[in-house]
């Protein structure tokens, strides 16, 4: 306890909620409220309603949370295959050898992923490899992104595994594809719910890649989002947001339910 | 049954066999994709190679206050989430009141959620025909509010204050439940104050948190491009946005290329950075990764 006087804690706990609230918390109540206002300029907003969502059910709404959803799910997929074997590939390796695959996973959180948006339109705009106008180029950007982040948490996991399972197995005559297959990705298993629930979330809200790639019939949730209030329909982009975000924690809950039932069996 | 011979080691591919089609597919999407950016940056559309885009490109005003621009808004993004997140933790770690724990894990959910939604949640709160300058015009009966600052470099500021201090947050707070608190007691047994307390007892600790946590952060908003979009500042141009504005809209994707290498190798080098001081740090700051 760093303040003793009564006085002294509620006058730094009431700082502290000074700053929390409005930095933290208002913008998501803000959002969520504007989504059900018709309009807001004074203390409250004015004229609620569900016109707003009733919009959404039209138009090109439905598509747009598909495509984001069907992205997050194949990138957040395959980036937590090659993430996995990478990390356990790695592991195997020498040190010398770890660490430069270390650097080249985690490489793309550095680049800007502006960047990684440009290399991909620049690389893939011309045959062999036409994917430019294509899902899938969107769908290779999310991965190149979220891939890192997979690599990281397994990485991570794998060293904080205690030899001596795999050790035994092995030493009762497991095969190698054996231990891993029935020993390391079970023991893994919660880490690796993790990773794909942090991949998924990342490649829901991912922006700066798509706005460089998109074409016009795969259009993704936050492109969507930006195009509502870049021609001014802030309540209507504040309405696809929540339903951005409630999909988002939908997903990462019922990941966290797999990851608890994995983790008591 | 052979069930007591232990696993020899078995003959076939060599271990470094395994881990390369993970790297050679990374090397596919994303390695040879940046070898060709900086190619291309030094191929201008005139044809030939030459470092003419260079020479272009760093003269024009237009990157120099990008450039400059980029700079001064992620340092001072990054010193506002540093005092902001050091304030904070340190309340939540060490004046702790019930529902602490809520709050931190209210922070892990924002760090879910895409950079944009803060943009979009100022528009409503201090926009034209937001919340404060509504209630301005309201109580004064003036025609506009005195608010407009959403659409300068202020704006951006703000909202990467808001958005990255979490990042800064939760390594701190890893790094502030490893402090014995027998320490903390004792320093203010012996007459030390608060602020003294938190001088030369707390800080000491928390300086390699603050410092993976600051430099993973300057790194974020070096590469910011959400929440500068959604500003639609036409005064706020850092090198993401014109690295997007040079090739989306101008089509000059030589231009674009040099831009980005320039951005790539800011980026990264900060990044080195932050992986040497995450390497060195100790403990709690080991965490700061995630």
């Amino acid at each position: 306890m760093l303040v003793h006087s009564r006085g002294g804690r509620w006058a730094v706990w009431i700082v502290f909620f000074a700053l929390f609230l409005p930095v933290f918390a208002l913008p998501f109540l803000v959002i969520m409220v504007a989504s059900f206002a018709t309009s807001w300029s004074g203390a409250f907003p004015s004229g609620m309603t569900l016109g707003h969502y009733q919009e959404l059910t039209k138009g090109d709404s439905p598509h747009a949370l598909l495509t984001s959803l069907v992205t997050a799910l194949v990138a957040s997929l395959a980036a937590l295959a090659i993430g996995t074997w990478a990390a356990l590939g790695a592991e195997a390796l020498r040190r010398r050898g770890r660490r430069v695959v270390d650097a080249l996973f985690m490489l793309p959180v550095a680049v800007p992923s502006v960047v990684v948006g440009l290399s991909l339109l620049v690389a893939f705009s011309k045959p062999p490899l036409l994917l430019n106008g294509t899902s899938t180029i969107v769908i290779t950007a999310h991965t190149v992104l979220v891939t890192a982040f997979a690599y990281q948490s397994v990485a991570a996991a794998l060293t904080r595994l205690d030899p001596a399972y795999e050790q035994s197995a092995a030493s009762l005559g497991a095969r190698p594809s054996y231990v891993l297959w029935r020993v390391k990705l079970p023991l893994l298993l919660p880490s690796l719910t993790a990773a794909a629930g942090l991949c998924f979330a990342l490649s829901m809200g991912e922006l700066s890649a798509t706005m460089m790639l998109y074409p016009p019939n795969w259009v993704p949730l936050p492109v969507t989002i930006f195009g509502a209030t870049d021609r001014g329909a802030l309540f209507t982009g504040a309405a696809l947001a929540v339903v951005l975000m409630a999909s988002t924690l939908l997903v990462l809950f019922a990941v966290s339910r797999i990851r608890n039932r994995a983790s008591y069996r | 049954m052979a069930s007591v011979t232990l696993a020899a080691p078995r003959r076939g591919v060599p271990r470094w066999l395994w881990a390369l089609p993970p790297v050679a597919g990374l090397g596919l999407v994303f390695l040879y994709p940046m070898a060709l950016v900086v190619w291309q940056s030094v191929s201008p559309d005139s044809g030939g190679h030459d470092l003419s885009g260079y020479g272009t490109v760093l003269a024009s005003t237009g990157f120099q206050t990008a450039l400059l621009n980029t700079v001064w808004i992620a340092a001072g993004s990054t010193v506002g989430c540093l005092v902001l997140g050091f304030a904070l933790a340190l309340v939540i770690a060490f004046v702790p009141f019930p529902g602490g724990k809520a709050l931190s894990r209210f922070i892990d959910i924002f760090l879910a959620f895409p950079s944009f939604l803060i943009t979009l949640a100022l528009l409503f709160v201090y926009g034209t025909v937001g919340i404060v300058n509504g209630i301005w015009t309201d109580t004064t009966g003036a025609a506009h509010g005195p608010v407009d600052f959403l659409h300068t470099p202020w704006g951006v500021l703000l909202a990467e204050v808001t958005y990255f201090t979490p990042f800064v947050m939760r390594p701190l707070l890893a790094a502030f439940s490893q402090i014995d608190t027998a320490q903390i007691e004792a320093a203010a047994s012996l007459g030390a104050r608060a602020p003294r307390i938190v001088r030369q007892v707390i800080l000491p600790e928390a300086l390699p948190s603050l410092a993976a946590g600051g430099s993973l952060v300057l790194v974020m908003c070096l590469n910011e491009f959400g929440i500068i979009l959604f500003t639609g500042a036409k005064g706020v141009t850092t090198l993401p946005m014109l690295v997007y504005s040079k090739a989306i809209l101008d089509g000059d994707y030589p231009g674009a290329c040099v831009v980005a290498v320039v951005n790539i190798a800011l980026s990264v080098a900060l990044y080195t950075l932050y992986r040497v001081v995450l390497a060195r740090g100790a403990g709690g700051a080991r965490r700061a990764g995630a």
